[in-house]
């Protein structure tokens, strides 16, 4: 018996070290690579440390209902700080604020500043997301299903399948700000749209037979139909591939089965294999929402306001309701962080909003997740072959 | 294997006004003549077959593995089709006294004739009921009564009514293997169709599965043309009336399994059979 740590080994110890350098390599990799791993976990930490730490003392609260329901039920409003004549300085809202100065004249204020976006709530981002994401995934999971199953089952192989199969790749390729100008070019300023003769802008316009109404190719204008379009076709790489992997998950057994039945393509595709194939494809498209949901690029020309007063559905008017209500702009989460973090002057007090934005859209996106992982598993057990 | 015992009960025809004639025991259903195969267009993997399998008559294939008897099989309902570039190179093959790969046939309908079962057992994800009324559900068939009907019947010719009756609205795939197997045979019969093709029905199940399978394949003869690919002689001899020996793209001999095992009129039947190389 030798004790392995001395440093007088026996001479005849076959297995004594002696390659140092090689060990000190060794040692050294290992920790590498173990540190740039920890660095990840690192990074994460910290992001999610610093707005959870940040963010959630403005979405919750001590007291019952222990949310802040005025940050989910109101939109962002500017902060009005003023101070009263006795040295008390008080917050508020811009328009209580006036209600304010109207119900108490007797009130003398001296100081008064303001700072934009900093009270209020995100009610009017996070609906126009809503709206916006819905469209998106509508439009995509269509087109994207319709592509995935004309490619799988139907297309046969060659040179333009190929070239097809090249696009989709190279369109998820494409930079999102790419997208955002493309949208902007083909929905905002290029599409047609129905209008009366004053309003048509563009000498590309028709008039419709029998009525004195122009079919104008002017575009829809910054719109919640644009983005929610221009996003579709963003996300449309990946809810191909998505549904396409779903697909072939299926056994061939099932079509083969169906097709030796007397079933044709169609009736095989639509009873023996979509059936089976939506909830992999369902999941993947919700993973595809959150990545979507959180661009920013894509919307900036296309559909989304910093501020707006009214949410999507008020004061519509009469008239093409459902035109009017796809038609207008709509604030969206990503920009309104962007707005907040970057756009309007920094102080104190624009810190809640900020922060409570992230917090809660974070939160949002982690939820989606979540449930897609959740419905995989489900499904998983569930459909077994 | 007691339990085995079936009652072989067919669907009630129903009225097929096109296809009524119906062929007297011992007619040539499916007529093989001179057949080519090639999955690329240039490498034959089947070549000049020519063969006549007999109404109501077993007919098993064999021969060792990519000699060719699964794709002949596969030619018989054009389920070689799903493959783009596979085709027929030479002969024709005529069932019921029709070329099936004349532009004329529509082969949706010939499937319906020539049902296939195959080699992996592959019920649907759905209830046993559905599985088996899945055929003619697609065919159209919405009233209730005619698909309790056509379930029942079907599952009963398949010999697994018995096993399943209090349990139709449990998913298909809660059956044992065998049981798996054998709704697929009754979702076949549930189309009625004139033939059945049977590729290697037996190779994923195990021995008592294999039992039921066979005495439920020498009951179906009765009702139906049975083409069977196997790669296990002995099911050959107890469930076949006729055997084709198959080697490497070419038909060496079809004749009387009897004979065939027994007596058979080629050397390379021989050799296989007596395990000589395969």
């Amino acid at each position: 018996m030798h004790d392995l740590n001395t440093k007088t080994a026996p001479l005849n110890n076959p297995f004594a070290t002696t390659r140092h350098k090689a060990k000190r390599t060794e040692f050294l990799f290992a920790q590498g690579l173990r540190l740039s791993t920890y660095f990840v976990l690192a990074c994460a930490f910290y992001i999610f440390g610093d707005i959870c730490i940040k963010g959630a003392p403005v979405v919750f609260q001590a007291d019952f209902p222990f949310i802040n329901t005025d940050f989910f039920t109101k939109s962002p409003e500017t902060l009005v700080v003023y101070e009263t004549v006795d040295g008390e300085q008080h917050q508020l809202g811009f328009k209580e604020f006036t209600a304010f100065k109207e119900a108490n004249p007797e009130v003398q204020i001296v100081k008064e500043h303001t700072h934009s976006y900093s009270a209020g709530g995100i009610l009017g981002p996070l609906v126009g997301t809503a709206l916006l994401t819905l469209i998106c995934i509508v439009v995509a999971l269509f087109v994207g299903l319709a592509a995935a199953v004309y490619l799988n089952e139907y297309s046969g192989k060659g040179r333009f399948m190929d070239t097809v199969r090249l696009a989709i790749l190279n369109l998820a390729g494409v930079p999102s700000i790419v997208f955002g100008l493309f949208g902007l070019g083909l929905f905002c300023l290029f599409f047609p749209v129905i209008v009366s003769e004053d309003q048509v802008r563009t000498k590309l316009a028709f008039q419709l037979f029998g009525s004195n109404e122009y079919l104008a190719f002017q575009g829809w204008g910054t719109s919640m139909l644009a983005g929610g379009l221009t996003l579709a076709v963003m996300i449309l790489p990946v809810i191909i591939t998505a549904c396409e992997e779903s697909l072939k998950a299926i056994p061939q057994g099932f079509r083969e089965a169906s097709l030796a039945l007397g079933a044709t393509k169609w009736q095989s595709i639509r009873t023996a294999v979509l059936p089976y194939a939506f909830p992999g494809m369902l999941t993947a498209s919700i993973l595809g929402i959150t990545r979507v949901a959180g661009e920013t690029a894509p919307i900036m020309f296309t559909a989304a306001l910093a501020h707006k007063d009214k949410l999507p559905w008020q004061d519509l008017g009469g008239g093409n309701v459902i035109f009017k209500f796809l038609s207008q702009s709509v604030q969206a989460m990503p920009y309104h962080i962007y707005t907040v973090a970057a756009r309007i002057p920094q102080s104190e007090y624009t810190k809640p909003m900020q922060y409570g934005s992230v917090f809660v859209f974070m939160v949002l996106v982690m939820i989606l997740a979540a449930l897609s992982v959740y419905l995989r598993i489900h499904y998983r057990s569930k459909l077994k072959w | 294997m007691s339990d085995t015992k079936m009652d072989t009960q067919l669907p009630k025809s129903e009225k097929k006004p096109e296809s009524q004639a119906v062929e007297p025991t011992g007619d040539i259903v499916i007529d093989v003549d001179d057949v080519s195969f090639a999955y690329d267009g240039k490498k034959e993997v089947i070549r000049n077959v020519s063969m006549g399998i007999r109404c109501n008559e077993v007919t098993a294939f064999i021969g060792p593995s990519g000699c060719g008897k699964t794709t002949l099989l596969r030619c018989l309902n054009r389920m070689n089709d799903l493959i783009p570039t596979a085709a027929i190179t030479n002969g024709e093959i005529r069932i019921l006294d029709t070329n099936i790969y004349d532009p004329a046939v529509d082969v949706i309908e010939l499937r319906k004739h020539v049902g296939m079962v195959f080699q992996k057992y592959n019920p649907f994800p759905k209830s046993i009921y559905e599985n088996v009324a899945y055929g003619l559900r697609i065919q159209g068939v919405r009233n209730k009564a005619t698909l309790d009907q056509a379930v029942e019947e079907s599952l009963i010719a398949a010999g697994l009514w018995s096993e399943v009756k209090d349990r139709l609205d449990a998913s298909g795939l809660g059956l044992s293997g065998g049981q798996q197997q054998r709704l697929c045979i009754a979702r076949t019969i549930a189309v009625q169709p004139k033939i059945i093709l049977m590729d290697e029905p037996c190779s994923a199940l195990d021995p008592i599965s294999t039992t039921k399978i066979e005495d439920l394949i020498t009951q179906l003869k009765t009702h139906f043309t049975i083409v069977i690919v196997t790669h296990n002689m002995q099911q050959a001899t107890r469930v076949s009336d006729k055997t084709a020996f198959f080697y490497l793209g070419e038909l060496i001999e079809i004749d009387e399994t009897t004979k065939v095992f027994s007596n058979p009129s080629k050397k390379q039947t021989e050799d296989y059979i007596s395990g000589r190389f395969g």
